[in-house]
């Protein structure tokens, strides 16, 4: 062995011919491949949407309501209800999903000593986090619209709030359990210490120190959930009219991905345009909510 | 002098509804946390109740028949099931080495540090894309582009059952490649962290006795990050499996069974998506059936992953 | 210093980035001897050993400048292979790193990546025997290397370095996690190591350069002139160590070494 080894000895030189040589030259190609075909969808797809649906921008997008395929004005109308009706449904989302993940959140981190329940609380929020957003669907449709508990309407705005909530809960708890588990323990013990409640010291103390991770947490949530599709299929609905007062949250709405859905598979052209713009502000929004998240996680507090 | 600034300190004998506050916040906070439990649970006795009669009728033929007809009341869900796995598992197979091809790159510094930067925010913006954009974008762009290259494969590999129709628009193959955009950075992301957590010192050791880049990454690194890998696909698995409007939009929704990928089918999702705003009685008990198989798969798929994932936190 | 020169160090800079870490380094290490490198933290010993064998290639944004020559070549030169280069030139870092795999595979890999061809059970335990933990893990060879105590770990890591037959073995602070009995059986190890391979070691242990070495290469750093206040190492002198440790050369190396003792 080292016999053959005097005879290379010196023999440094990068040796192009060698087999491994080839052989990671070959494999480092493959994968820069592997990630540029990675990438192309994202950019085609926005490309596409930017193109198509950004050509359409004008102020009657953003006023009108959209009409009905086939229908006689020739035109498609706009998408002003579906844009209100997805910050509607997004907020019922996060007024329902926000304060229980954070609570439950609170409970994980803070009070919890690592016992049965609180592991069993974990495992069943990363259990939840995976169940299909069409199953959510599915749940409320048969608790809330087939059995009409809130206020005797069945398919509502409501309903669709709710369904979202279910997929935005597990992040929510999550990133609460581990912003706070971030804090450091010295804070929560010097305010403890000083004979603060646990109460003081969780609402003073910890939950500020880590806003931050949280809110950035609850913004990848929302932008999640005004991109669902699935669970507001059959339990929002979908409406061609705008809101006019409060007590229409109870009755169907429409928003920008049951919108496009619909209207993706309708055969006319007019109609499918106006997908397209509707994915455009989808996007927009969705793409602003997460660089927001970004922002929020990029500056550090501690 | 003394006591008078005692007497500044109001709250040394805590009062009643301070300590009210203090307890009524944890027994809040514990309520909240049961909340997802009940939820959880909820969510698969209701479904499990509402598709108790179709079981009841059906069986485990539900499983294995692919009738579909609403009017004379007889329902099989084993297109929709063929169509869950071989949609599922064929994106999987695709999206496997993509993702880890990625998250290699992401992670060895082959790449300068600003091109691989702007990859990972590129994957990572990809899975903010709403799912039912990629349907649109795949019913009108994707598919139309693809299906002379479908065709093509069908021309010169159709004996193959699985090639074995004409591409004639919607269909399991084009679900399969929007399926791979949609999994991918679910890959991705969890390859590059279980990467990034092997210790340094290992890739060290490896370079130190002269193993190239791809020695090193085969025979120590990956191995050293395969359990959370491994859990990665799972949960992509998982995604795949539950993944319902761009599927939906693109699968082209039949009943009829066919082994090929270039013909329109089912999933279980996109059978949901299609059929539950419309359906009643009977229909809704097998649809809520056929959710319930979709919730079991899942469960246990994601179960497993969570195992996996928790296995590799306790390696090192 | 009369021996053949294995590697020699000429006018080498190297910087993280913006900031330099060492300058202007000029050293010749001898064949077939123990050279160590000491000096405070922050000097810059441990970068120059890593440049040696092209490690500090895996840190981002690492520059050198100058000449790394071993046996003439020039180490940096374009169309060298870093990999052939830590081939020759086998490295034991300061945290003991066995692979999580089995003893004998902890071995084995290294000598099946340099494409060992002969008898795997002989080369194991030569090479076992060489880093003097052969009699402590003969027995459980099929176990796994992270479950051996500290010491042996790091014996394991020599014997892997052993068994790819390299020229050079650089060694970077070797004993510094390690208890004393450990250190001290590993430095039995270098005693017998030396009679086959050129070692250089970088140790803050004073008394473990004097025990093991034959040259000594005192390192210092001062704080760099630039805004960034970092400290910039050099080399201040080498020579036989008896001579650096007893009638030094420089007035700095004097200082430190008898502040050092005491």
């Amino acid at each position: 062995m080292i016999k053959k080894e005097k005879n290379k000895l010196n023999k440094l030189d990068y040796n192009i011919r060698l087999s491994r040589n080839i052989c990671n030259k070959l494999l480092t190609y493959t994968i820069i491949v592997f990630s540029l075909i990675s990438i192309i969808p994202l950019l085609l797809v926005l490309i596409y949407v930017l193109i198509k649906g950004g050509s359409q921008l004008n102020i009657d997008l953003f006023l009108l309501e959209p009409q009905p395929p086939g229908s006689q004005t020739g035109s498609a109308g706009g998408i002003g209800n579906a844009i209100i009706g997805t910050i509607i449904i997004t907020a019922i989302a996060s007024l329902i999903a926000v304060p229980i993940g954070v609570g439950g959140g609170i409970y994980l981190a803070e009070y919890s000593k690592g016992g049965f329940f609180s592991k069993f609380i974990r495992f069943g929020t990363n259990v939840l986090a995976g169940v299909p957003s069409i199953i959510a669907g599915v749940f409320i449709y048969a608790v809330v619209v087939v059995t009409k508990v809130i206020i005797g309407s069945s398919f509502s705005g409501v309903a669709g709030g709710m369904a979202l909530s279910i997929l935005m809960l597990p992040m929510v708890i999550k990133t609460t359990d581990e912003g706070l588990k971030l804090v450091s323990d010295d804070l929560r013990k010097g305010a403890l210490g000083l004979g603060a409640t646990m109460y003081t010291t969780i609402v003073e103390i910890t939950l500020p120190h880590a806003f931050k991770s949280i809110a950035t947490g609850i913004v990848l949530g929302l932008a999640r959930a005004a991109g669902e599709t699935a669970p507001l299929i059959f339990t929002a609905l979908f409406s061609y009219y705008h809101i006019s007062s409060f007590n229409d949250i109870f009755y169907e709405m429409s928003s920008l991905s049951v919108l496009i859905y619909n209207f993706a598979l309708e055969p006319y052209s007019a109609q499918n345009q106006l997908a397209w713009a509707a994915s455009f502000i989808l996007i927009f929004i969705v793409l602003i909510l997460n660089i927001f998240s970004r922002l929020f996680s990029r500056r550090k507090s501690y | 002098m003394k006591s008078e600034l005692k007497n500044k300190f109001t709250l040394r004998l805590r009062s009643s509804s301070d300590k009210w506050i203090d307890s009524g916040f944890k027994n809040l906070s514990v309520a909240m946390a049961t909340t997802v439990a009940i939820v959880l649970f909820s969510i698969l006795i209701v479904v499990f109740i509402e598709s108790k009669a179709s079981i009841q009728n059906y069986g485990l033929n539900f499983l294995i028949t692919s009738e579909w007809d609403p009017i004379n009341n007889r329902y099989g869900a084993f297109t929709a099931i063929y169509g869950t796995v071989i949609t599922s598992l064929v994106s999987l197979l695709i999206a496997i080495p993509l993702g880890i091809g990625t998250a290699i790159l992401l992670t060895e510094q082959i790449l300068p540090r600003q091109i691989t930067e702007i990859i990972g925010l590129m994957v990572e913006l990809l899975a903010a894309i709403p799912s039912v954009v990629l349907g649109l974008w795949a019913v009108f762009v994707m598919e139309p582009f693809i299906r002379p290259l479908l065709n093509y494969i069908h021309l010169h590999l159709g004996w193959l059952p699985i090639f074995s129709t004409e591409a004639v628009g919607p269909g399991l193959a084009p679900a399969i490649l929007i399926l791979v955009v949609m999994i991918l950075p679910i890959i991705t992301a969890i390859s590059r962290d279980s990467l990034e957590q092997v210790p340094n010192r290992l890739r060290e050791a490896a370079y130190g006795i002269g193993a190239t880049r791809w020695c090193s990454l085969f025979n120590v690194i990956l191995p050293a990050a395969i359990s959370g890998i491994t859990g990665g696909i799972l949960l992509a698995l998982g995604r795949a499996i539950g993944e319902t409007m761009a599927v939906t939009m693109i699968i082209g929704n039949s009943n009829n069974f066919s082994w090929s990928l270039f013909a329109p089918g089912y999933t279980i999702s996109a059978l949901l998506a299609n059929q539950f705003g419309e359906a009643d009685g009977s229909q809704i008990s097998s649809l809520m059936y056929a959710a319930f198989i979709l919730m079991i798969m899942t469960l246990i798929i994601n179960i497993f992953a969570q195992w996996l994932v928790k296995k590799l936190s306790l390696k090192y | 210093m009369t021996n053949k020169t294995k590697i020699s160090l000429e006018n080498v800079s190297i910087s993280y980035g913006e900031s330099e870490a060492v300058k202007n380094v000029y050293l010749k290490i001898p064949a077939g001897k123990v050279t160590a490198f000491i000096g405070p933290s922050g000097c810059g010993k441990s970068t120059i050993l890593r440049s040696i064998n092209r490690m500090n290639d895996l840190i981002e944004k690492c520059s050198l400048k100058g000449r790394v020559l071993y046996e003439g070549q020039d180490l940096y030169s374009p169309n060298i292979d870093p990999i052939e280069v830590r081939r020759k030139i086998g490295m034991v870092f300061q945290q003991p790193n066995p692979f999580p795999k089995s003893i004998y595979e902890n071995i084995a890999f290294g000598a099946r990546v340099n494409g060992y061809k002969g008898n795997m059970d002989e080369l194991v335990e030569r090479a076992l025997r060489k880093a003097a933990v052969w009699d402590e893990c003969k027995d459980k060879l099929k176990e796994s290397g992270c479950s051996l105590s500290g010491g042996q770990q790091q014996r394991l890591c020599i014997a892997r370095t052993i068994a790819i037959e390299p020229d050079v073995i650089l060694m970077d602070e070797p004993c510094s996690a390690l208890d004393p009995i450990s250190t001290l059986k590993i430095e039995e190890t270098m005693h017998q190591l030396k009679k086959s391979y050129t070692i250089v070691i970088v140790t803050h242990n004073m008394q473990q350069a004097l025990r093991v070495s034959d040259i000594t290469a005192f390192y210092n750093a001062e704080v760099a002139s630039g805004k960034s206040g970092g400290k910039i190492g050099y080399l201040v002198e080498s020579n036989d160590t008896e001579k650096l440790f007893n009638n030094p050369d420089q007035k700095e190396t004097k200082d430190y070494i008898s502040g050092k003792f005491g």
